[in-house]
């Protein structure tokens, strides 16, 4: 539609001073290669556009009464009692209450649509998801100070390496060893939280090939600078051989305890088979021998039974 | 613009109080220790939140229906009770300056929080040696937390009982000591307040869950 | 581990660290030369008796500026430190701040630029100046205010001392947990960071409580609430908020410090602990303390703006109303710092929603603020210029934050050095600049001289272009999808931008630096600055209608209030000073106590962060016997003869 590109085309002028400001450097969450992140982009944008239709205007304002109305200039009117004026006022809470009003609807609608635990039900504008899609699967375990990937519909695992198929729709479920982390891989969609003994979801779809970082967003302890890790845009094709690639062994609970001890700039590895419970008693903090899991911890109290 | 004022309106518009009444000490006494009493109360808000959040958290371990004596907790209430009615019977007697009478009344009420503080210390001996102690859950945390605090609260607010005997002994019910009496009272009865919803919310409640 | 010295070992000491020797010998000498300078012009008796068991409001007030303005010292040291670290650790080098001590100057930087440089110096401006402002002689609980200086200083005291015994947190200025829970932070840091914060927190606390009663008792007759001047209004609400927000903030680190001693699981991973909570809790305490600090700011904006413009304040009711409204919704909005914990997209768009209703009273402000310079006849003193470097300043930073609240932005900006460029923004150029503008707005008040106008303006614009050079690049590098805390960096596009911000900073230093020789340069020509008349800024609050400096009665008669504005009001009515008929005035004595019970503290919390538990037993003991025996003084007052008050009357 001619407005909406019109519209667009303003938005992007508004925008270029600092697009230019970026072009030298690679504004990752400017443009993205993922739907969920393009939207958020979006977002973004529409947003900063919006405000700046009272904050250009106060600004201006502020530097124009600075200079007119200095003490040097008597030629400006100068009224010293008037404090007050109702049609003034009214137009100072209207704007910016307009404005929110706008921003609100954009939000409520926004945050529903780009929930993170939303299945996506597009690839890309226009582009639905197909019926028979089955969504990739990855399980995220963050450690210290590595992340640790598991792919159930594959039973492999890697570490420090996430590779997905373009345009095939991504499901992730994020849990944590240890402290608080946050998954961000800002080319494929916005953060979030990676706590032990909880599962958090994030849903996503890479639409452009590529190498680009993913890596933990929230402080973690000493080794949080190293924790990043490649992420891998890769065609069906490619996915599939790298699918193949993996020669690293099995990722049974023993290793998965090692790995688990605390270490930095852990280098990439491919587990060719993995514990299929492995994930579950993670989440359910039951890796150790001996210990119980939550979920079952709980069950026995629903049924009244306490031990002691 | 206001306009210039003629001498004589000067004269007319008082600018300053010039005939000022020195201000009683302790004006805002009662104000000031309200409002760190409702500071006090948030505390208690953070603890009552941490207990509904986590007091069904039992770790796989015993849970209140197995802990709690509702008989003891019920002797207990009841000493806290009537610790706040002998308060009252205190501060009606320091109104009318019965010192002596007072004093007694006092007494009386540092009897009841003493026994109060008794019992909820037997029982807390009690739930560590069962394996029954803060760190076994977050419901136990949670409990001990909240119930603690409280005690622990009542544990100053008997300190500050003592102290106050001593100063009416010596001074009699001068303002200073009126205000303070006044104090301790709005705190002591606080607690009793506080207490009634520890016992709903953590004794009652749990135990019917 | 021993029975005498807990913990404590000659390990805490840093021998091993250069730079920390090196600071430590820089301290020690100059520390040593303040001794010997004081004890030389025999100083202590006077520092003691006049200073640091005055319960005057005024003193107290400038002591917590000092203390605010020496903090600054250390906390921009961090932040050079920081910005030199993450301008070199590029192309495989790792910088020369290892893990262990950037993650610690991280941490401290924080919690020592909120806790004990915002917080004092906002403190120390609404005790100086709102009881001068409502016609009072002192606030409602003189002891109590020199108590609550006291514990800032107990709690500033223990983060330095973490300097050189032991470390500090290595977990961000909140200390999340399960990083901040014994099992990942076993050392002291964080016993630090929980005693330090919970001995100011009780200062902090009772600050509140005082001037909350004052506002609300001590008010001149015939200033009703809306007559009271702005910074009042604003000195109110954010005593309100302190009362009702700092006491969850003492409640969970009382928690997470039950967890760290005594094993128990509120923030634990095990036995059903729920770190989450602490994050709501920290939150629902921390986002009104953001609010405490900034609305102070305003009130000063509100002041300058109106004086420096010879105008009346445009829309004062608008003005309370919206402080009003910014008060109470400041409570609803905490889950928008962690919106991506997973909360669901209805609970966070409630949230980003309220978060964004409060833009709105914000906006009526500056618009209002504009509206007081329009048609007036402004003055760029220092404290105007500060002014219109915030409006400019402050709206971007706004604009940011409320970007930051739409929940899906958030997710790709949170934790990024885009929020840490938005805070940044609203911090300094709003509570910093407001701070400097009061500084320099009351500062004659104070002491009876202007501070240089010259080198205020060296410092103001090395300020103002600083912050702009060292904040602009980290919007950019957030936009780059960089996230925050990180020591070393693997993108070497990355560094040009990290090289400007710290260049910000150098400029930001030599800022730092042009108000140190503000200071001195004022002294030094203090008879040329002088301010004889008590009101050099043509005023229009009642603080400006006694000398520079008050007396410390303050008010010889209190003042009948009849209008807003109300000193503007008395000089428009040709209002005299009374020159006789003066009465014996009752003020409270100066007492020690307070300085002793917040020493017993500082000890009491060194104690049980190194598990020295007789020391801690026995300073608790101690700490109880001062303070019985601190009730036991019946005599608190004393007269001011109507001779004496006649004196310096008449010596104006």
């Amino acid at each position: 539609m001619r407005s909406a590109r019109s519209i667009r085309r303003v938005r992007h002028y508004a925008l270029l001073p600092l697009f230019l400001a970026l072009c030298a450097c690679n504004s990752v969450v400017l443009d993205p290669a993922g739907d969920v992140a393009r939207q958020q982009r979006d977002l973004l944008i529409h947003s900063t556009v919006l405000m700046l239709f009272i904050i250009v205007p106060v600004m201006a304002l502020t530097v124009l009464f600075a200079w007119r109305y200095r003490h040097a200039n008597k030629k400006a009117r100068y009224e010293p009692d008037w404090h007050h004026s109702t049609r003034l006022e009214l137009v100072i809470w209207a704007a910016p209450l307009l404005i929110i009003i706008c921003l609100g609807a954009l939000t409520w609608l926004g945050t529903h649509l780009l929930d993170p635990y939303r299945p996506l039900d597009r690839i890309a504008p226009g582009k639905p998801v197909p019926h028979e899609t089955r969504p990739l699967e990855v399980n995220v375990i963050a450690l210290d100070w590595k992340w640790l990937f598991i792919y159930p519909e594959y039973g492999l695992a890697t570490v420090n390496e996430l590779a997905v198929p373009v345009n095939r729709p991504i499901s992730m479920r994020i849990t944590a060893s240890s402290v608080m982390n946050s998954l961000y891989i800002p080319h494929l969609a916005g953060q979030v939280y990676a706590m032990a003994g909880m599962e958090t979801r994030l849903h996503g779809v890479l639409n452009e090939p590529g190498v680009s970082q993913g890596f933990s967003a929230n402080y973690s302890g000493a080794g949080f600078s190293g924790m990043r890790f490649t992420f891998r845009g890769l065609s069906d094709a490619e996915f599939a051989q790298w699918v193949q690639n993996a020669h690293d062994g099995e990722l049974t609970r023993e290793r998965y305890l090692e790995l688990a001890k605390p270490s930095e700039n852990e280098p990439v590895r491919h587990f060719t088979r993995v514990d299929s419970t492995l994930y579950q008693a993670v989440l359910n903090r039951c890796v150790e021998p001996g210990t119980m899991c939550m979920d079952h911890m709980m069950a026995h109290e629903t049924m009244g039974h306490g031990t002691k | 613009m206001t306009r210039m004022l003629t001498a004589a309106e000067v004269e007319a518009v008082a600018f300053h109080d010039l005939h000022e009444h020195e201000h009683a000490a302790g004006g805002s006494t009662m104000l000031g220790f309200w409002i760190y009493l409702m500071s006090d109360c948030l505390i208690f808000a953070v603890l009552f939140a941490m207990y509904g959040v986590l007091g069904a958290s039992y770790a796989g371990g015993p849970t209140p229906k197995e802990l709690f004596d509702l008989n003891l907790v019920a002797v207990n209430t009841s000493m806290l009770l009537l610790s706040s009615i002998t308060y009252g019977f205190a501060m009606l007697e320091a109104r009318r300056h019965r010192v002596a009478a007072a004093q007694v009344w006092l007494a009386i009420t540092g009897l009841f929080g003493l026994a109060f503080l008794g019992i909820e210390l037997f029982e807390f001996h009690h739930l560590i040696l069962e394996g029954a102690g803060p760190q076994r859950s977050a419901f136990l945390s949670s409990f001990f937390a909240l119930v603690g605090t409280h005690g622990l609260h009542v544990s100053v607010g008997i300190i500050w009982l003592a102290t106050l005997m001593v100063q009416v002994g010596k001074h009699g019910v001068v303002p200073a000591n009126y205000r303070r009496l006044n104090c301790l009272s709005l705190f002591w009865h606080f607690l009793d307040v506080v207490w009634i919803g520890v016992f709903t919310i953590v004794y009652l409640l749990s135990t019917l869950r | 581990m021993s029975t005498v010295f807990g913990k404590l070992s000659f390990d805490a000491l840093p021998f091993h660290e250069p730079i920390l020797v090196a600071t430590f010998v820089a301290v020690a000498i100059g520390g040593l030369a303040v001794f010997a300078a004081v004890t030389r012009y025999r100083l202590w008796g006077y520092l003691w008796r006049e200073w640091f068991t005055s319960i005057d409001h005024k003193k107290i007030g400038i002591m917590y500026t000092v203390l605010g303005l020496v903090m600054l010292l250390r906390g921009f040291a961090d932040a050079i430190m920081m910005r030199l670290q993450q301008a070199m650790a590029f192309n495989g080098s790792e910088g020369y701040l290892p893990a262990h001590h950037y993650d610690q100057v991280f941490t401290a930087h924080g919690v020592i630029m909120i806790f004990f440089v915002a917080m004092p110096l906002v403190t120390g401006l609404m005790n100086y100046v709102v009881p001068l402002q409502i016609g009072a002689r002192d606030v409602a609980f003189p002891f109590l205010n020199n108590f609550s200086l006291w514990m800032t200083v107990s709690g500033a005291l223990l983060v330095m001392t973490s300097l050189f015994v032991g470390e500090f947190a290595r977990t961000g200025w909140l200390a999340y947990p399960p990083l901040s829970e014994l099992q990942f932070s076993p050392d002291v840091g964080v016993d630090y960071y929980i005693w330090s914060l919970q001995i100011a927190g009780v200062g902090t606390l009772l600050s509140g409580v005082n001037l909350l009663a004052t506002i609300i008792k001590m008010r001149a007759p015939g200033m009703t609430l809306m007559k009271m001047p702005v910074f009042t209004w604003t000195a109110l609400c954010t005593n309100v908020l302190i009362v009702a927000s700092f006491p969850v903030l003492t409640a969970v680190l009382a928690l997470l410090s039950l967890d760290r001693y005594v094993g128990t699981n509120f923030f634990t991973n095990e036995l059903g602990g729920n770190p989450m909570m602490y994050v709501n809790l920290i939150w629902i305490w921390g986002h009104p303390e953001v609010y405490i600090l900034i609305l102070p700011a305003f009130g000063i904006f509100s002041e300058v703006a109106s004086t420096f413009s010879g105008k009346r304040l445009f829309g004062y009711s608008s003005m309370v109303y919206a402080t009003v409204v910014i008060t109470i919704l400041s409570y609803l909005v905490w889950l928008h710092h962690f919106f991506t914990m997973g909360s669901g997209a209805s609970v966070n768009s409630f949230f980003g929603i309220t978060t964004m209703i409060i833009s709105i009273p914000t906006g009526a402000k500056i618009f209002n603020w504009l509206f007081t310079m329009y048609r007036g006849r402004i003055r760029f003193e220092l404290p105007m210029m500060w002014t219109v470097a915030f409006m400019l300043t402050f709206v971007i930073g706004g604009m940011t934050g409320v970007l930051l609240a739409v929940p899906p932005a958030d997710f790709v900006l949170h934790n990024s050095l885009f929020l840490v460029a938005h805070f940044h923004n609203v911090i300094i150029g709003g509570v910093l600049f407001g701070l400097f503008a009061g500084i320099n707005y009351w500062f004659p008040k104070a002491f009876g001289f202007r501070l240089d106008p010259f080198w205020g303006k060296v410092s103001f614009w090395f300020w103002v272009v600083g912050f702009w050079f060292a904040f602009a690049p980290l919007y950019v590098l957030g936009l780059m999808g960089v996230t925050r805390r990180l020591r070393y960096f693997d993108d070497p596009s990355l560094q040009i931008w990290f090289v400007i911000a710290a260049f910000g900073a150098v400029l930001i230093a030599l800022g730092i630096g042009a108000f140190l020789v503000q200071v001195y340069v004022t002294i030094r020509r203090r008879k040329a600055l002088a301010d004889p008349t008590g009101d050099p800024w043509e005023g229009r609050t009642l603080e400006w209608s006694t000398s520079s400096p008050p007396p410390e009665y303050n008010f010889a008669f209190t003042p009948i209030i009849h209008d807003s504005d109300a000193w503007w009001d008395m000089k428009q009515r040709g209002y005299r000073r009374p020159t006789s008929g003066f009465k014996p005035i009752l003020m409270p004595r100066n007492t020690g106590a307070g300085f002793i019970l917040a020493a017993l503290s500082t000890v009491l919390g060194f104690a049980l962060i190194w598990h020295i538990w007789w020391l801690a037993a026995s300073s608790v003991v101690a700490l109880l016997v001062v303070a019985i025996h601190h009730t036991f003084n019946y005599e608190r007052e004393f007269r001011i003869s109507a001779e004496h008050v006649r004196t310096v009357e008449a010596a104006r």
